[in-house]
């Protein structure tokens, strides 16, 4: 096990080359509605249980299953009213379960990227084999159905192993090829790091990065674990955006708002989530955009200049008291 | 990572990956997929206030969970005993004044032990003119399990007692059922269709009725929403009272909205006496009945009435 798991290099946010958004932009905003698909029963996995209760765990269970039943055509309706394309971090199984929910995002041309299979299969345990064939079944899953270049990723669960981003940039050149340029397997969503896009570090040297996915405005996050009241969720989305906003006059930033139905579209929720889509479209330098077209438009125009920046911040400090304190 | 318990091969194999459910319990389908439903008179949304009337036995053995709002402290843990029971003595009259001062049908959950408990409260709620379901037994007899558990704990015998107790103290037929932290074995359903049961209210993934398909017949599934629940809201989340009634209206405004549109829709909200009956919280209670009674679109309806009435507004 390591301490740190150095996919990317120290970056201070100060003195940073400017990150320049289209238009002049000062933020780069997107939504990414996980659109998810757990198991009633799945197989156990030793590393972390599904449900807290035994087979059937229809309370858990209900709660996701009201995301799909009810409360994805709620916000695709608002995401539609407020000029959002939704960036969906998909269980690719729900191409299969709920075929209608893939064709309708389809025809909004909203971007498709891999949140595993399901969200109750668990990374833990896997071989570097079985990660990489869930990966690939996952990516070829999203083409099969959607004719997308899977470009983003997040581990299902949010759940690792060391080798999760390097499998996934592997599988997507594999799977797409690297012609031209790299369509797939070019960001990923698992890290949060930072308010800007990083160069992550693989093993095969591909250029591949972090988008920002803003976690902490995460409604899951908000709503279960720091157990947020609802119109408090859209002060805070509103003061985090006022921020990057402000900073990002200097250079260019990135705000995500990672969403699930089964959240943000109850109906004590998404009033408070539409007033903050309605704050935030109303500014003039916005780039409302999907992680895929922020990722593509900084390898390009942001990338080097960040790895040169990466470079100059390198600092050279005598370890030696720490090797004689051992 | 270093002594990883690895997976087994068959890790990645997928037996339900298929078109709808991963299950057989109920089907796929969309809210927005199905018939608009017309409540009477032209109003948008039914009002349906389900008051828990629970009993939480102080020898609680938990099993398989500790039930949420159950006994934390060694035994005799007296301090939750008697504040839950302070709803039963005195909470629920605060309650049941409120609901007749905005006159609010009401559907009430017994647990079907209070009968045995509180058999005065039982007669007093079986004489208005509201709907009484069963609860299940106490709080701490938890359907649960696989089908060879719920045998094991001879499921089908304790719902026919929790039913023929509470039938034969209200004299009433009794048509619902919430079961104890809505929480179901493998059978429940089927049991519960078995005993005459219309409508369980334990699943919360919907925002309408839905059939279950129990094996032996249809059951309804009657959407009791949790995320509104006082308990979910005040002791879960630890949210202000003012910020409940911030919450309840706003659900109330968004749903009549979207139910001018894609036709009528349920408020549902499920309280407690022992939590809203407090002298604190008393009047957060009047102020969300007279938010929403002030509505013109309201229906404030039993579950039963509101479930006839869909029925038969199905094909």
């Amino acid at each position: 096990m390591k301490a740190n798991p150095e996919f990317y290099d120290y970056w201070p946010y100060e003195n940073r080359p400017k990150i320049k958004w289209p238009n002049g932009a000062k933020v780069a905003f997107w939504v990414a509605p996980n659109i998810e698909f757990y198991e009633l029963n799945p197989p156990a996995n030793p590393h972390r249980a599904a449900w807290p209760q035994p087979y059937p765990a229809i309370q858990g269970y209900g709660t996701r299953d009201y995301g799909n039943r009810v409360g994805h055509m709620r916000q695709m309706k608002l995401l539609e009213k407020y000029g959002i394309r939704g960036s969906i971090s998909l269980s690719t199984a729900l191409c299969d379960h709920h075929p209608e929910i893939i064709e309708m995002c389809q025809e909004r041309d909203w971007e498709f990227f891999s949140h595993g299979i399901y969200n109750t299969r668990y990374t833990y345990g896997m071989t570097e084999q079985q990660e990489r064939d869930m990966i690939k079944d996952s990516m070829e899953t999203i083409y099969k159905h959607t004719g997308q270049h899977c470009a983003g990723y997040l581990a299902p669960a949010l759940s690792h192993s060391e080798q999760t981003l390097d499998l996934f940039a592997e599988v997507g050149t594999e799977l797409f090829g690297k012609e031209g340029k790299e369509t797939a397997g070019i960001y990923t969503c698992d890290l949060f790091h930072d308010d800007q896009p990083t160069p992550i570090h693989t093993r095969s040297g591909k250029r591949f990065v972090s988008i920002p996915y803003s976690l902490e405005m995460n409604d899951t996050i908000a709503y279960v674990v720091n157990k947020v009241e609802p119109r408090r969720y859209g002060q805070m989305i509103q003061n985090n955006f006022d921020r990057l906003y402000q900073e990002g006059a200097e250079s260019g930033t990135v705000m995500c708002i990672p969403t699930h139905n089964y959240q943000v579209s109850c109906p004590h929720r998404i009033k408070a989530y539409e007033a903050a889509l309605d704050y935030i479209t109303n500014h003039p330098d916005v780039w409302v955009a999907t992680g895929r077209e922020i990722a593509d438009y900084y390898l390009a125009n942001g990338y080097d200049s960040t790895v040169e920046s990466i470079n100059q911040a390198k600092v050279n400090i005598d370890l030696s008291a720490m090797k004689e304190a051992k | 990572m270093t002594d990883i318990k690895h997976l087994p091969e068959n890790y990645l194999d997928y037996e339900q990956r298929s078109y709808g459910m991963d299950h057989q319990l109920y089907n796929w389908s969309m809210l927005t997929d199905r018939k608009a439903i017309k409540w009477p008179n032209g109003k948008k949304l039914a009002l349906w206030i389900n008051v828990s009337v629970q009993f939480f036995p102080m020898d609680q053995k938990g099993k398989p969970f500790k039930v949420p709002g159950g006994m934390t402290m060694p035994y005799p843990d007296l301090r939750h005993f008697s504040l839950r029971d302070y709803g039963n003595r005195v909470g629920i009259f605060r309650v049941l004044k409120a609901l007749d001062k905005y006159q609010v049908k009401s559907t009430f959950a017994i647990n079907s032990r209070l009968v045995q408990q509180a058999p005065y409260l039982v007669r007093k709620l079986a004489g208005r003119d509201d709907e009484i379901i069963c609860h299940g037994w106490d709080m701490d007899t938890i359907h649960y399990g696989d089908a060879a558990q719920s045998e094991e704990n001879n499921e089908s015998a304790l719902i026919e007692k929790s039913l023929n107790v509470l039938r034969q103290a209200t004299g009433k037929p009794i048509k619902g059922w919430l079961s104890p932290a809505k929480n179901q074995s493998e059978n429940t359903s089927r049991y519960l269709k078995e005993n005459g049961i219309d409508f369980c209210c334990d699943w919360v993934n919907d925002d309408m009725p839905y059939p279950f398909n129990s094996t032996a017949g249809a059951l309804w599934n009657m959407p009791l929403s949790t995320e509104l629940d006082d308990q979910f809201i005040l002791q879960t989340n630890l949210h202000s009272e003012e910020s409940y009634l911030t919450q309840i209206c706003d659900a109330c405004d968004y749903l009549i909205d979207e139910a001018k549109e894609q036709g009528g829709r349920i408020l549902t909200l499920n309280i407690h006496p022992w939590i809203l009956g407090q002298p604190h919280r008393i009047a957060v209670l009047e102020k969300v009945l007279a938010y929403i009674m002030s509505k013109d679109e309201i229906w404030s309806a039993s579950a039963s009435d509101i479930l006839s009435e869909f029925t038969a507004q199905q094909d």
